[in-house]
């Protein structure tokens, strides 16, 4: 890949893709078959660094941005993607909000458990009627004394059943939609904290997605991030970073199904010709790594922004609705230059190929992503109009 | 203790070797370069008898090589080396073993040290004669195709094991030492997150010929190459079709004969 890399920005993607080939790939092809979760490589992650990337020294982290984070997210989801959405959430969502909006008790509480990959993130937004419309969530929280008693119930929540420190959004006031909503830290020993129904998946199957069901569960005050009511703005920029760490992890997908398309076609023969020399396989090759390419850029031009404190909402939508749809568009070609035999478990392409379809769908599904962008570029084009 | 570990940059092993038209060495275009992987086994070794041996030990890189060694010199010390030597000279280019041999022994004389690990070969031209040239020339023991390795607590003596045709072999030497190290000695580190931002700040030494002593190209060279050529292309096979066993039998033979001339 042709990009302007620094010899550190190297050096740390040399080190993801040496350790997700020599560590990670072979535990991946049996952790996505039987499901069961990979649970010592986060250690193993952790004590390199991966788990802590954009977190300062003084809590254990090593204080690179999300520029390194993407490099590193990328080589790990092209070995596994399960492994990859785990440790994006992670860093880009747990680890960011505890950081940025936690108090110096709850930072110095989670965030060196967390960056050395001892204990997990997970972060809980969407609920069975809160979608796509997150302002819709009915999680009450209601402070009794030094506690906030929550009820209701999180769904389809990655790495919820693992997690030491999970991100809660829930209602502070029944009565104000976007500015009734507040965010917790939640550990998962708190009373009246469980875990519902473990959800089975069409892909990642080696990283967990659940429902977590609130009963009375009592989350002490100082565990609130921010201050009341700032739960909807929390959420909304956590997602910039998630979702840019979501373009990572699909772009990993499609690289590794182009490499997987190209090994393929240039020994399988049909009509006395290699699949590669046929045309009509050139073209989608053409098309798949132009694709790739030109989300990539996105992608780093999103996490440089996000590095340098810009705004990005838009550029984080962009990113990951363009890298997303390359991915099930580059697995889908992939698939199709493999014929009969890619539909199999024999061949790597039928999990990415699944693996592919979530990030359609999560952080913001690409009807969500357009609507930001939309938004945003019709908002800039209005302001330009003379009164 | 003063620990030495040498470093080569190879052609990565994945790499496609091509030789260049002009049959002065490889394509270079498109070809990643990596540390000697007998060299990260060698690193490692030294980096963990340097955490053994404990306060006022180190383990310094050196490595001949071109400019662009420095991207892996830099990934040596974020694996842990805590400073490195780096001979760069374009009079180095395509350097022969004796050549190198006594450019590292007048670097390593300059440094001072205890033990020297390095890889037992090259993976690029597979001599394995550069560190045997260099324990001649530092006059010390040398111990190759280490596969475990253990030093006295006084540091003065150090038992190897390595591995020879159909067993291993126990050998105990005085240090200094020269010790070749064999895959299966050690499982190398990786140049953690932290390790890379602390490489920032280490010192690479770069040294040219002249400022080793040297007046151009050593004279202790003795070989240099003379031309590169490729494999010739194999011939491909020739299948001998025939109804009769009796008739292949005979084709062969006269194929044997006449084409090939080997009988």
């Amino acid at each position: 890949m042709r990009y302007p890399l620094t010899e550190e920005e190297r050096m740390i993607q040399k080190t993801a893709r040496d350790f997700a080939r020599r560590e990670l790939a072979p535990v991946a092809v049996e952790a996505n078959r039987t499901g069961v979760f990979p649970e010592g490589i986060f250690r193993k992650l952790g004590d390199l660094g991966f788990m802590g990337i954009t977190m300062p020294e003084e809590y254990g982290g090593v204080n690179l941005g999300n520029f390194c984070l993407v490099l590193a997210l990328e080589e790990i989801s092209a070995v596994c993607a399960s492994t990859g959405v785990t440790m994006s959430v992670h860093n880009s969502l747990t680890n960011w909000c505890i950081l940025k909006y936690g108090s110096e008790k709850l930072r110095k509480r989670f965030l060196p458990r967390l960056a050395s990959g001892e204990m997990l993130g997970a972060y809980a937004i969407t609920e069975s009627e809160a979608g796509s419309d997150v302002a819709a969530m009915r999680l009450s929280a209601v402070l009794k004394g030094d506690e906030y008693i929550l009820n209701g119930a999180k769904i389809l929540i990655s790495t919820g059943d693992k997690a030491g420190a999970i991100i809660v959004f829930a209602r502070t006031d029944p009565h104000g939609r976007t500015k009734g909503i507040s965010a917790f830290v939640v550990e998962p020993s708190f009373p009246g904290f469980s875990v519902g129904k473990v959800e089975r998946k069409m892909g990642l199957k080696a990283s967990t997605t659940v429902e977590l069901v609130f009963e009375d569960c009592r989350v002490p005050a100082e565990n609130l991030l921010g201050t009341e009511g700032m739960g909807m703005k929390i959420a909304l920029a956590g997602l910039d970073g998630g979702r840019i760490g979501i373009a990572a992890q699909s772009l990993g997908i499609a690289q590794a199904a182009l490499d997987e398309a190209l090994r393929f076609t240039r020994e399988r023969k049909q009509f006395a010709t290699r699949i590669i020399d046929f045309q009509s396989t050139r073209w989608k090759i053409a098309d798949m790594a132009t694709g790739i390419e030109a989300a990539r850029l996105l992608m780093y031009r999103a996490a440089k922004l996000r590095d340098a404190g810009e705004p990005c909402s838009k550029e984080a939508a962009m990113a990951k609705l363009s890298a997303s749809g390359t991915a099930n568009r580059v697995v889908y070609d992939a698939l199709q230059m493999h014929g009969g035999v890619g539909y199999t478990e024999e061949f790597l392409i039928e999990r990415l190929y699944r693996d592919a379809r979530v990030t359609e769908l999560y952080e913001g599904t690409s009807e969500i992503q357009r609507f930001v962008i939309s938004r945003e570029v019709i908002d800039d084009y209005e302001r330009m109009i003379p009164d | 203790m003063k620990i030495i570990a040498l470093l080569k940059r190879v052609p990565d092993t994945e790499a496609k070797i091509l030789i260049n038209q002009e049959g002065t060495g490889i394509k270079d275009d498109g070809i990643k370069y990596v540390i000697n992987t007998y060299d990260e086994y060698a690193l490692e070794e030294g980096l963990r008898l340097r955490d053994k041996a404990g306060a006022g030990s180190s383990v310094t890189v050196v490595c001949v090589g071109p400019e662009e060694a420095t991207e892996l010199i830099r990934t040596a010390l974020a694996m842990g080396a805590d400073d490195a030597v780096h001979i760069c000279d374009p009079a180095l280019d395509r350097s022969d073993p004796f050549a190198t041999a006594a450019v590292l022994a007048k670097a390593i004389r300059g440094e001072g040290f205890d033990i020297i690990f390095c890889g037992k070969q090259a993976i690029d031209d597979d001599m394995a004669q550069t560190h045997s040239i260099l324990a001649e020339m530092l006059d010390i023991p040398q111990v190759n195709v280490a596969i475990a390795f253990v030093a006295a607590p006084d540091a003065k003596r150090a038992t190897v094991r390595r591995r020879i045709e159909g067993g291993d072999e126990k050998v105990e030497t005085s240090l200094p030492a020269i010790v070749s190290c064999e895959k299966g000695l050690n499982e190398p580190r990786y140049a953690s997150l932290p390790g890379i931002m602390k490489a920032r700040k280490k010192e690479i030494r770069k040294e040219t010929l002249s400022d080793l002593g040297f007046g151009g190209r050593p004279s202790e060279a003795r070989s240099s190459v003379v031309r590169w050529v490729p494999l010739p292309k194999s011939a491909g096979c020739t299948m001998v079709q025939a109804g009769e066993t009796r008739d292949a039998v005979k084709e062969l033979v006269r194929l044997l004969r006449e084409e090939a001339k080997v009988l």
